[in-house]
């Protein structure tokens, strides 16, 4: 409800703003029609991971405005299905939280990555009388590996010195279906507490028989809602709206850090961004950095079959990497910082038809 | 006989063409054939195709599949392991408390609809047990998650409690999970999917005891009690334990409600209050972002709950042949 009316807000803005800069002049009108046909007309499909689906349909519809006559849809199938249908040729690109593997069904070197947006992903809990909450990754990795079962557990207390813990239950949650959040997550855990956590990482793992499980993030977070005792693995914005505590993890430079968009994009420019523009914000260095933030990237194809369809793919993601940015904001997902931005641009280059 | 004789004749349908007749007949029974045939390759074509497809996994895991209650699609090292066992558990637990609770519920609303009810509140009653076969199970799996769960977390505290002396029982009925989305809530949420299936069909078979019956009861001097256990439940024994059964089918085979209340975890533990999954939750939950073996075991998941309805089944008609014997002395 709420997201669909902060779309309906964000595309009446975009409107105004249309129709502000028709007002502004005779210049300011050929300038945008010219626009217009320089984004050409057609038809672009693409599907894959619904971690960043809220954020992609805002500046569809947003692009929509400026380009009224491409029309695009994006379908939140999942990582995998998104893969696999990009593979097939059925989409013009795909939406992924993870990189490519060999049985996705992509053939390597047919695609490029182009990084778009990066999410916190955040440690949210109920328990009563605590309102603050800070965990090492240490602790974090037993409370999910059900090692740690009570909240007064020595190993929170010594996190958080002074707040006096109940001896309440913990009751983990976590996601039933496969989900590019759990891997992010389980793959920060990999990397932050290696001697302790032992799941290993994927998009299902296999949890302690004493957890629950539920699907989607909404899942997740009504099940931390309505139980006091629980902890679990929330994507921000769904952790926003159903308005969870969310715990201040330590980062890699030994500061406890509660998730934001700041400290998100402030993790994605700590990270190492290799040449094919992948990059691995989780755990990054930086003393602002919120440890689990997890990219997102498109793949587009090295080569499509007709110009126009690389055209529209080119000017759609130049407008995703330039005025979709800001929009990132509006729906809780951290902008990237502008040094990898210009690379994802440079990275366009490569499309061609 | 050319011409009719009396006005019973008369009122019959003109039976002149004889060829167009047989046609029909032979085309009538053409069709019956095909389509009780169709049905049969469906089946096969289902088994046959689901193997198939699931065989990689079976081939990878051996016995394992349905021994092991280790699902680990990602494992810290080593090969993924996929082992149903707790999922088969899963679903024949919580399919089991279904029975429980629904089957003497619906022979009850049943008894008291053919036997008790006056006249005309029968029409009524049926209607709004009916009406509850029109709920879509997401509705049950909603209302489970955001009612039943929360409150029933407070009684699983109480009975647990009350029974934790008891030696066995305190284990039955352990330590219950905080959200309550356990086995038990799955339980209670399909007793109640069940109810209206198993009613309508037992309220069918209990009408057609023969009122010769009941009065013969009587009329030996039963009670109305004695007359339901003495005449008409040898009568009906076979048509309630087919309502069961397809009480059961619809169980075991539910996934989304059941997907939601019963917890998500992998789980076996003779814990009711505890949380689990089941092999038709756990398809709908994982089969979206799964490739290769993976989707292949799960798919397994599916054949193994297939051929574990077909037993359940087969054991029932054996059940009920038995039953009949005993109780009429003959078989039928």
């Amino acid at each position: 409800m709420n997201r669909k009316m902060r779309s309906r807000l964000v595309l009446v803005g975009v409107a105004l703003a249309v129709l502000a800069g028709c007002g502004g002049g005779n210049s300011d009108n050929s300038g945008t029609s010219s626009d217009a046909t320089a984004n050409g007309s057609g038809e672009l499909k693409a599907s894959g991971a619904s971690f960043p689906d809220a954020y992609y349909q805002e500046v569809i519809s947003a692009y929509k405005e400026k380009a009224p006559d491409v029309t695009v849809t994006y379908n939140a199938v999942g990582s995998g299905t998104g893969k696999q249908e990009f593979g097939k040729g059925l989409t013009d690109f795909a939406g992924t939280d993870s990189l490519v593997k060999d049985d996705d069904g992509v053939p390597a070197g047919s695609f490029v990555y182009v990084p778009t947006v990066a999410g916190p992903i955040t440690v949210s809990y109920n328990l009563s009388g605590v309102d603050k909450l800070q965990l090492s990754p240490d602790t974090l990795a037993n409370i999910f590996q059900a090692k740690i079962t009570k909240w007064n557990d020595p190993a929170i207390a010594k996190d958080n010195q002074g707040v006096s813990l109940p001896d309440t239950s913990i009751t983990v949650a976590h996601r039933s279906d496969g989900s590019g959040t759990t891997s992010n997550f389980t793959k920060y855990l990999t990397a932050a507490a290696p001697s302790t956590w032992k799941l290993g990482n994927g998009d299902t793992v296999a949890w302690p028989s004493g957890t629950q499980g539920a699907e989607k993030n909404t899942g997740v977070a009504q099940i931390i809602k309505q139980t006091d005792g629980a902890i679990g693995y929330v994507d921000y914005s769904d952790a926003l709206e159903t308005k969870l505590n969310m715990a201040a993890i330590k980062n890699k430079d030994g500061k406890f850090v509660a998730p934001s968009l700041e400290g998100a994009t402030a993790a994605v420019a700590g990270a190492t961004v290799k040449d094919d523009l992948t990059y691995d914000p989780l755990n990054a260095a930086g003393a602002d950095s919120y440890p689990i933030t997890a990219p997102t990237y498109l793949l587009l194809k090295n080569k499509y079959d007709d110009a126009n369809t690389a055209n529209l793919v080119k000017e759609y993601v130049r407008y995703v990497l330039t005025d979709g940015q800001p929009i990132a904001k509006d729906v809780n997902f951290a902008s990237l910082p502008s040094g990898l931005q210009q690379k994802a641009l440079a990275q366009l280059d490569k499309v061609q038809s | 006989m050319t011409t009719p004789t009396t006005q019973e004749e008369a009122a019959r349908p003109a039976l002149t063409s004889k060829s167009d007749g047989v046609r029909g007949e032979r085309l009538f029974s053409w069709w019956t054939l095909a389509t009780g045939l169709l049905v049969l390759a469906i089946l096969a074509l289902i088994l046959i195709t689901t193997t198939k497809q699931a065989w990689p996994a079976f081939q990878d895991m051996g016995l394992g599949f349905v021994t092991s209650s280790t699902w680990d699609p990602n494992p810290a090292s080593g090969n993924p392991v996929f082992g149903a066992l707790a999922f088969i558990y899963g679903t024949a637990l919580s399919s089991l408390i279904a029975l429980l609770i629904g089957v003497p519920i619906s022979i009850g609303i049943a008894l008291f609809l053919t036997e008790l009810a006056p006249r005309r509140l029968r029409g009524s009653a049926v209607m709004v047990v009916d009406m509850l076969a029109a709920i879509p199970s997401v509705v049950f799996g909603l209302w489970g998650v955001l009612v039943l769960a929360p409150l029933l977390v407070h009684v699983y505290q109480w009975i647990h409690d009350v029974v934790a002396p008891v030696p066995g029982l305190n284990i039955i009925f352990g330590e219950p999970i905080g959200t309550g989305r356990s086995f038990m809530t799955a339980g209670i949420i399909l007793a109640i999917m069940i109810v209206p299936i198993v009613t309508s069909i037992s309220r069918e078979v209990l009408s057609t005891v023969p009122q010769v019956n009941k009065d013969a009861a009587y009329a030996l001097g039963a009670t109305q009690w004695e007359m339901i256990t003495g005449a008409v439940f040898p009568h009906s024994f076979g048509g309630l334990v087919g309502a069961v059964m397809l009480g059961l089918g619809r169980a075991m085979g539910e996934t989304i409600a059941v997907s939601l209340v019963i917890g998500g975890a992998t789980n076996l533990t003779p814990n009711v209050f505890a949380g689990g999954n089941s092999m038709a939750a756990v398809i709908v939950q994982q089969f979206g972002e799964s490739t290769g073996t993976f989707t292949a075991a799960l798919i397994g998941l599916g054949v193994v709950l297939f051929a574990m309805t077909v037993v359940v089944n087969l054991a029932a008609r054996l059940v009920v042949r038995r039953a009949e014997i005993r109780v009429q002395g003959t078989a039928t």
